[in-house]
């Protein structure tokens, strides 16, 4: 027998395109989840990102392209599929006159967990979910943060190789959003979680990766970290010092020939001015710059810091661009 | 259909916890004990020529045209409204499934109803002591009738609210539909179109749609194989038609 090859990835799109009445939903995506990684989609409002969920669940057919969920055709096989997927749609709709336990039992014979072990499981993600005090309250008196974590339990209960949630934190409170980014974490390295979210520094503490969608079409997608250089393509820094300002320049030119002011604030009461400083290298620069400014007489140095822009920053760079780019073809 | 089971027992369930399944019982119950009661009183008064239940089920309509869009409404158009609809159709069932047992939970409430007014007829025969009015062959005639009509009357209101994501006009096209069909039925072979001679293969479906003869026929103990698959075969349709307008939704969701 030959070598068996290796495991196909969880999710691989091609080329998807989703269009209603003309109007492109979600135009020639591409991408590839890794088995065990945690993907964020993030997108404005509108961007594509529920389209694209659902088309991964099978719930929506998909115009053309191909979706492969380990290694099974979405299209053909979407019997198959269903066994494979946890899905939590926007929302997470819940049927309000059930208790959780039967609400769990119900979904756990719908997706042919074996009935020996479903109650044995149930007990397993309701404490997985920290939901074991609420097991027999009724769903439609769950406060917003129990409702979600009774959809994150739902989706993993019949322990599918890929989750698929789509905006699990929406309208949580900071406390809850931290149990649900912790309980997300937890499934690390054994299922393949895609979550879309608004909510970004949310998404950079939980994902390994990171696409960005908007009009439908994927911006960037890398590591929160290679997206910064990839989209910023500059490191920032900020400064406060106090002293002649016009000398300023000419000794940043001599640290790095790159190293410019974008901006600089009014003096305040002790005469220190912040400045903020960007530059094409990559490399950090901050012991250079300190060793260059405080051992010059003209100047007082207060502060300096290393600015690390934040995925919200990158988000707005990347879909600003593709705004640029889908305004420029106006020839349409 | 592995999965027929599972949803046909938690759609009991839901029926069985939900507040609209009890309005529509009292109703119904109100409604045929208030028919029954008045029924009494002409027999009281003076002798019939017909048996109690013969008249009884002359009123059928008047339950169904309430109690069918009550039942149903809330089957589709509830869980698509709230969005359960997606979360179902992602676990491995089949959109077949999920009508089916909606439907079958529907007409299971629908003929545990009727079966209750099966009590009129005990506490009558129990107090009145007069073998003359409990004839079992109408009596019986009259259930079955139901319970085949039913089943496509239940099938009628499940498409209704296939089609609609609101509760309050699935109930609507259910009772205008229902109405067409029970009443409406009734006028039809009068239209003069229908005499023509061309129409004849028409006018005869026409004649044979007559959801009141066939009750007639019931009650008299003829079964006629005919009656049965207009029943049958409307339901049939009714539920394909459910079906596909569950699944025309999703592709253009």
């Amino acid at each position: 027998m030959p070598e068996d090859p290796p495991p196909p990835p969880a999710i691989e799109v091609k080329n998807l395109v989703k269009s209603y009445a003309g109007v492109d939903a979600v135009s020639d995506v591409s991408f590839t989840v890794q088995r065990g990684e945690i993907i964020g989609f993030l997108g404005p409002n509108g961007a594509g990102k529920s389209t694209t969920m659902r088309i991964l669940t099978g719930f929506l057919p998909a115009t053309s392209g191909i979706v492969n969920l380990c290694g099974v055709p979405v299209a053909s096989n979407p019997d198959a599929i269903k066994h494979l997927i946890g899905y939590m749609p926007e929302n997470n709709p819940l049927p309000e006159d059930m208790r959780v336990s039967e609400y769990l039992f119900y979904r756990g014979r719908l997706k042919e967990v074996p009935r020996r072990k479903l109650s044995a499981r149930i007990d397993e993600v309701l404490e997985l979910c920290d939901l074991k005090r609420v097991r027999h309250r009724i769903i439609g008196k769950l406060s917003k943060g129990f409702r979600q974590r009774v959809g994150i339990a739902e989706s993993v209960l019949a322990e599918p190789p890929v989750i698929i949630m789509d905006e699990p934190t929406i309208g949580l409170d900071p406390h809850q959003i931290l149990i649900v980014r912790d309980l997300i974490a937890s499934l690390r390295g054994r299922m393949t979680v895609l979550i879309s979210s608004h909510i970004l520094p949310e998404i950079e503490v939980t994902c390994d990766r990171v696409v960005i969608i908007n009009q439908g079409r994927i911006v960037a997608s890398g590591t929160p970290n290679d997206l910064r250089r990839e989209i910023l393509g500059h490191s920032a820094y900020r400064l406060e010092l106090a002293g002649e300002v016009s000398a300023l320049s000419t000794i940043l030119a001599q640290v790095e020939p790159t190293l410019v002011i974008t901006s600089q604030s009014e003096t305040d009461e002790q005469g220190f001015r912040t400045f903020r400083l960007t530059t094409e290298r990559d490399e950090p620069l901050g012991e250079e710059l300190l060793r260059a400014l405080a051992n010059n007489p003209h100047f007082r140095l207060r502060g300096l810091a290393a600015e690390r822009p934040s995925l919200e920053d990158v988000f707005l760079a990347a879909t600003r661009r593709t705004w640029e780019m889908v305004d420029k073809p106006s020839s349409r | 259909m592995k999965h027929f089971f599972t949803i046909l027992s938690h759609e009991i369930r839901i029926l069985l916890v939900s507040p609209s399944t009890y309005i529509a019982a009292v109703l119904f119950l109100a409604v045929m004990g208030g028919i029954f009661t008045m029924m009494l009183d002409i027999y009281s008064s003076s002798a019939q020529e017909t048996t109690p239940a013969v008249v009884f089920f002359q009123w059928f309509w008047v339950p169904v045209l309430f109690m069918v869009p009550l039942l149903t409404m809330k089957s589709i158009a509830e869980e698509r409204r709230l969005g359960t609809l997606e979360t179902l159709l992602t676990t491995p069932v089949s959109t077949v499934e999920v009508v089916l047992g909606k439907y079958f939970a529907a007409y299971f409430l629908y003929i545990s109803l009727w079966a209750c007014t099966g009590g009129f007829f005990y506490i009558l025969n129990r107090f009145a002591r007069d073998a003359r009015f409990i004839d079992v062959g109408p009596l019986a005639g009259g259930y079955v009738f139901v319970a085949i009509s039913g089943l496509m009357f239940v099938a009628v209101g499940i498409a209704a609210s296939a089609v609609s994501r609101n509760q309050a006009v699935a109930a609507l096209i259910s009772g205008t539909v229902l109405l067409g069909l029970i009443v409406g039925s009734n006028f039809l072979p009068n239209i003069e179109l229908l005499h023509n001679e061309v129409m004849r293969p028409l006018k005869t479906a026409v004649d044979y749609a007559q959801v009141f003869q066939h009750l007639t026929d019931f009650s008299h103990g003829v079964v006629d194989t005919r009656q049965v698959l207009f029943y049958l075969s409307g339901t049939v349709l009714a539920l394909i038609f459910s079906i596909f307008s569950v699944e025309v939704k999703l592709l253009h969701s």
